[in-house]
């Protein structure tokens, strides 16, 4: 083939398809305050609703008194449990196969669960209501810790499910037990571990956080008496599978229910669920018969939305004394909170933990992970990352740093010598996952290479041997890989609705189109980076293609954006859907052409005529003509729906590297440099790309150095505002240093794996692995998160080296 | 509540309304102006989010009164462009790739409005310190400070042509 000419360049540049670092076509709107978020949806004779909460985290309501909050001027209604019980809404199903209480029916299960709600003519009045709302309580034994809650005398936290012995995951063996789930080969690891040479086990506690968006999450309700419809606005990363729900519960049909994500301010996983803030909304709109807006608070979402993490990990490795790992044994206890709200697939309670195999070739591993109940929040979603798949990379990574100090190895070294190599892909897990493709010595060696990693040692060695050195130097290596785009509706579902995703395109007459979708943006930018995919397959500019998503109405059925699932697998959508077209478009061009199908080729953005590129049809041109001269037997129209069910998972991988300096007087650590190399297969915008994988390094940084939701012994969460949660400043951050391979995933339409949540995933055992480092010669093995200066300045003290 | 009238300027127009003296300066603008571009995110003044300008300095109006600014000159993003032309902030936001979910995004640009008058050639940990008050959760604010720095420099272009 020759080079492509000029103009061949030209028209392809036009597109702005695959691999164009195109600005954004969301931008216009936000940076001129034109976003159209929940919050800013006013419609006419809207009332507001405000939450009555429990000011405790277990107690038995003996009275709700409503009636100064009646009196209250503007107040118009006040619900109570007892006002849902008839509409059979007071409980409502989770995503986990449990039951949730909508308001709070005799019993508060964690502070801050909602006990009424008070719907009033302006917001003021509401909270004005909320005030005036007496609730008494008879408060009751708190349990906190999950390892007390497995206790043979603990309380029994939900007195719903007595008598209960099978939950949605198999046998409950204790009243505070929800499921015990487990993969791999038991008895083949257990074998392995006894005969092995040298074993490591450490207990990794990965603390409760909060995935804490900008945008809280709200609805505005708006119920059509006469009509029978009810459209609700609201904060959803999921707005199909919401209107299957809420037909389900009230049995409005699904036809005459319209969910609407509109501008989303940030998601990271917070707002899947569906939360008795949105019933309450969409339940008093019907009850008054006029529209409701429902808008938490900051100290709200920080404390009764969904959290993530809260596992208990024991990790155990099996190896020779070379340090090939031979087994992988783990035992986590799940703190589920008061009621199973995990956002998973069906049938997976611990969504994806069991890719804690890491990059590695580990010949055999066992993972067993027990839910239980605690007094706390409900929650458990995937926090900028596929389903709990940040606690299975950061156990590994975890493990493989244990390993490599107990033998006296180099972290890069024991990495190397584990991977999966290159020429094993697809590479079957002992967990059974097939990874898709992988070249992970190549990214490790670039990486290395880039920090020069010799250097860093030798400095850390220099360092650590002068006994007046103000900073201890760690040196952090993670070589992870995810497990993304759920995912294959065989294994996996949403209440039993497959995990596909779908995109239908329009070819306008005038060669411009639409692409309706599934998902829902939150921030990844799918208006400017889907219209990009189109592009390229179609030979329409990108700057022509509008991408519309989250109104049900209009959008084709999806399961949404989470779990990095919008590339993988609405991307895959949009390729197929570009080509059911391409294939009509090329019989209209046969047509136009006068030539036969097999003597057309594709070029760019035209069929021209095998050998003779002057004889040609533009898209453009065939876009007119589907709509004027199509040939005998062929349909009117240029457009396309495609349903699009993965054959597999994609597993993104990347090799990050952190250095930090820690101040030996003030435990305060500064992260010197952070080099982050990313493969997420075929790359559609780079700029995109970059945006997204700062983000998430800068999220990871947050978890691994200050989130924390602390507890005292009442249950009383202590640091649900911004002044306690930490989200990085500026002035914290980092400066993140960026780099790439590409090895695309075979399976994909275009090779893509999905991006925004692996920095995320692999940054946060990055900063661990740093810190631990700094003190890995003295012998420290493990340091819980977060690796605050208080927490460093700790071991500092008890190591000796604070100075 | 009894009403208090309070009088200002916003974006240049006079505006006059009967509000309960609580009304915070946010609720004021979004909901009785329809200004909906500076955001609420966490109601104690550390996001940003709702960043506006009054008389010359950022003040997050989330924890202002409507009725404290009687007699005022309110600035919001609403206001930042001039007959259609994007500000330097804007545009330096757009071409960086400063934003992502957008939700900072009013408050952020409000608040590099101001900044760059204060300090019209920053060096990055200026920018970093300048803009501390204004918390994002998308974008890591490396590109932020990209889009800083970008205005920065338009805005002294502009001015050495202007002069």
């Amino acid at each position: 083939m020759n080079a492509p000419d000029k103009d061949a360049l030209d028209r392809m540049a036009a597109l702005q398809g695959l691999g164009d670092a195109r600005l954004r076509k969301e931008d216009a709107r936000f940076i001129q305050g034109k976003g159209n978020y929940v919050d800013d949806i006013k419609l006419p004779g809207m009332l507001h609703m405000d939450i009555v909460r429990s000011p405790v985290a277990h107690a038995r309501i003996k009275k709700i008194d409503k009636s100064e909050a009646l009196k209250v001027p503007g107040v118009v209604a006040v619900l109570t449990a007892d006002d849902l019980k008839p509409l059979k809404l007071h409980w409502m199903p989770t995503l986990a196969g449990d039951v949730a209480a909508v308001l709070a029916d005799e019993k508060v299960h964690f502070q801050m669960q909602e006990v009424a709600v008070v719907i009033a003519e302006d917001r003021y009045a509401a909270a004005d209501g909320v005030e005036a709302v007496q609730v008494e309580y008879e408060e009751l034994p708190v349990v906190l810790d999950p390892f007390e809650a497995l206790k043979p005398d603990a309380p029994v936290l939900r007195e719903d499910l007595a008598g209960k012995t099978t939950g949605a995951h198999g046998p409950r063996d204790h009243h505070n037990h929800i499921f015990t789930w487990d993969a791999g080969d038991k008895a083949a690891t257990d074998a392995a571990f006894a005969s092995a040479p040298v074993t490591v086990k450490e207990n990794i506690f990965y603390p409760r956080v909060h995935p804490c968006p900008l945008e809280t999450c709200g609805a505005v309700a708006s119920f059509d008496p006469v009509r029978g419809e009810l459209t609700t606005y609201m904060t959803s990363q999921a707005p199909h599978v919401v209107r299957t729900v809420v037909s389900l519960l009230s049995g409005i049909p699904e036809s005459k229910v319209r969910i609407v994500s509109p501008d989303i301010g940030g998601g990271f996983g917070n707002k899947v669920g569906v939360y008795p803030g949105y019933v309450c909304a969409i339940v008093s709109s019907i009850v008054l018969g006029r529209p409701v807006k429902w808008i938490e608070d900051r100290i709200e979402n920080i404390s009764s939305t969904a959290f993530a993490r809260d596992y208990h990990m024991e990790g155990e490795l099996a190896a020779t004394p070379d340090g090939r790992i031979l087994a992988l044994r783990t035992h986590v206890v799940a703190d589920h909170g008061a009621f199973d709200a995990c956002a998973d697939p069906t049938k997976f309670p611990a969504g994806l933990f069991h890719i804690c195999s890491g990059s590695y070739d580990i010949p055999a591993a066992y993972a067993q992970v027990k839910g239980v109940y605690t007094n706390k929040a409900p929650g458990g979603v995937a926090y900028r990352c596929s389903f709990r798949v940040t606690e299975a990379v950061y156990l590994i990574e975890r493990m493989v740093d244990v390993l490599a100090q107990k033998l006296g190895m180099d972290k890069a070294e024991i990495r190397a010598k584990n991977f999966v190599k290159k020429e094993q892909f697809p590479y079957r897990s002992a967990f059974g996952f097939e990874y898709d493709s992988g070249d992970y010595h190549t990214a490790l060696t670039k990486v290395l290479d880039a920090v020069d990693y010799k250097a860093l040692r030798a400095e850390q060695a220099a360092r650590r041997a002068d006994p007046n050195a103000t900073h201890l130097m760690g040196i952090g290596l993670v070589t992870f890989t995810e497990v993304v785009g759920a995912g294959p509706s065989k294994m996996c579902d949403i209440l039993g609705v497959g995990m596909f995703d779908s995109c239908e395109i329009r070819i306008h007459p005038t060669g411009s189109a639409i692409a309706r979708m599934g998902t829902i943006t939150q921030g990844q930018g799918h208006q400017t980076t889907y219209a990009q995919i189109i592009a390229t397959e179609l030979g329409i500019p990108s700057e022509v293609i509008q991408v519309e998503e989250g109104d049900t109405s209009t959008a084709p059925y999806g399961l949404g954006t989470y779990g990095s699932r919008s590339t993988p697998v609405a991307g895959a959508a949009i390729a197929l859907a570009a080509r059911k077209i391409h294939a009509k478009a090329r019989k209209i061009a046969a047509h136009l052409l006068e030539v036969g199908e097999a003597d057309l080729d594709w070029e760019i953005d035209r069929f021209h005529v095998k050998g003779d590129p002057a004889r040609h049809k533009t898209m453009k041109d065939i876009a007119w003509a589907a709509y004027n001269n199509v040939p005998a037997g062929l349909e009117m129209g240029l457009e396309a729906v495609h349903y699009y069910d993965p054959p597999n998972f994609t597993y993104p991988f990347g090799i990050y590297l952190a250095v930090v300096d820690i101040d030996r007087a003030t435990g305060e650590t500064k992260v010197r440099r952070f080099y982050a190399l990313d493969d997420c297969g075929t790359r559609i915008n780079p700029m995109i790309i970059e945006g997204q994988i700062h983000g998430g390094l800068t999220e990871g940084f947050a978890v691994a150095m200050g989130q924390q939701m602390p507890f005292d012994a009442q249950g009383n969460l202590l640091g649900n505002t911004l002044m306690d949660y930490f989200l990085p400043t500026f002035v914290e951050t980092p400066h993140w240093e960026t780099d790439h391979t590409v090895t695309p995933s075979p399976h994909h339409p275009i090779g893509a794996k999905g991006v925004a949540e692996s920095p995320h995933v692999g940054s946060i055992p990055t900063f661990t692995s740093a810190v631990v480092d700094a003190f890995a010669h003295v012998g420290v093995t493990q340091m819980t998160m977060p690796h605050s200066a208080f927490n460093v300045w700790k071991t500092l003290k008890a190591t000796g080296l604070a100075l | 509540m009894a009403k208090k009238f309070v009088a200002m300027k916003v974006n240049g127009k006079a505006v006059e309304e009967a509000v309960e003296p609580r009304t915070l300066l946010i609720h004021f603008l979004r909901e009785k102006l329809n200004l909906t571009g500076a955001h609420i995110g966490c109601e104690t003044s550390h996001c940003g989010a709702c960043t506006v300008d009054i008389d010359g300095a950022s003040v997050k109006s989330c924890t202002h009164l409507a009725v404290q600014c009687e007699g005022s000159q309110v600035l919001t993003v609403e206001g930042l462009a001039n007959a259609g032309v994007l500000h330097a902030v804007q545009e330096g936001f757009y071409k960086e790739h400063g934003l992502q979910c957008g939700f900072c995004t009013p408050g952020m640009l409000m608040r590099a409005y101001r900044f760059l008058q204060e300090n019209p050639n920053p060096t990055e940990a200026e920018i970093r310190a300048g803009m501390a008050g204004n918390l994002c959760r998308c974008t890591g604010y490396q590109n932020i400070v990209k889009a800083v720095q970008y205005a920065a420099a338009k805005l002294q272009q502009d001015q050495k042509v202007a002069a």
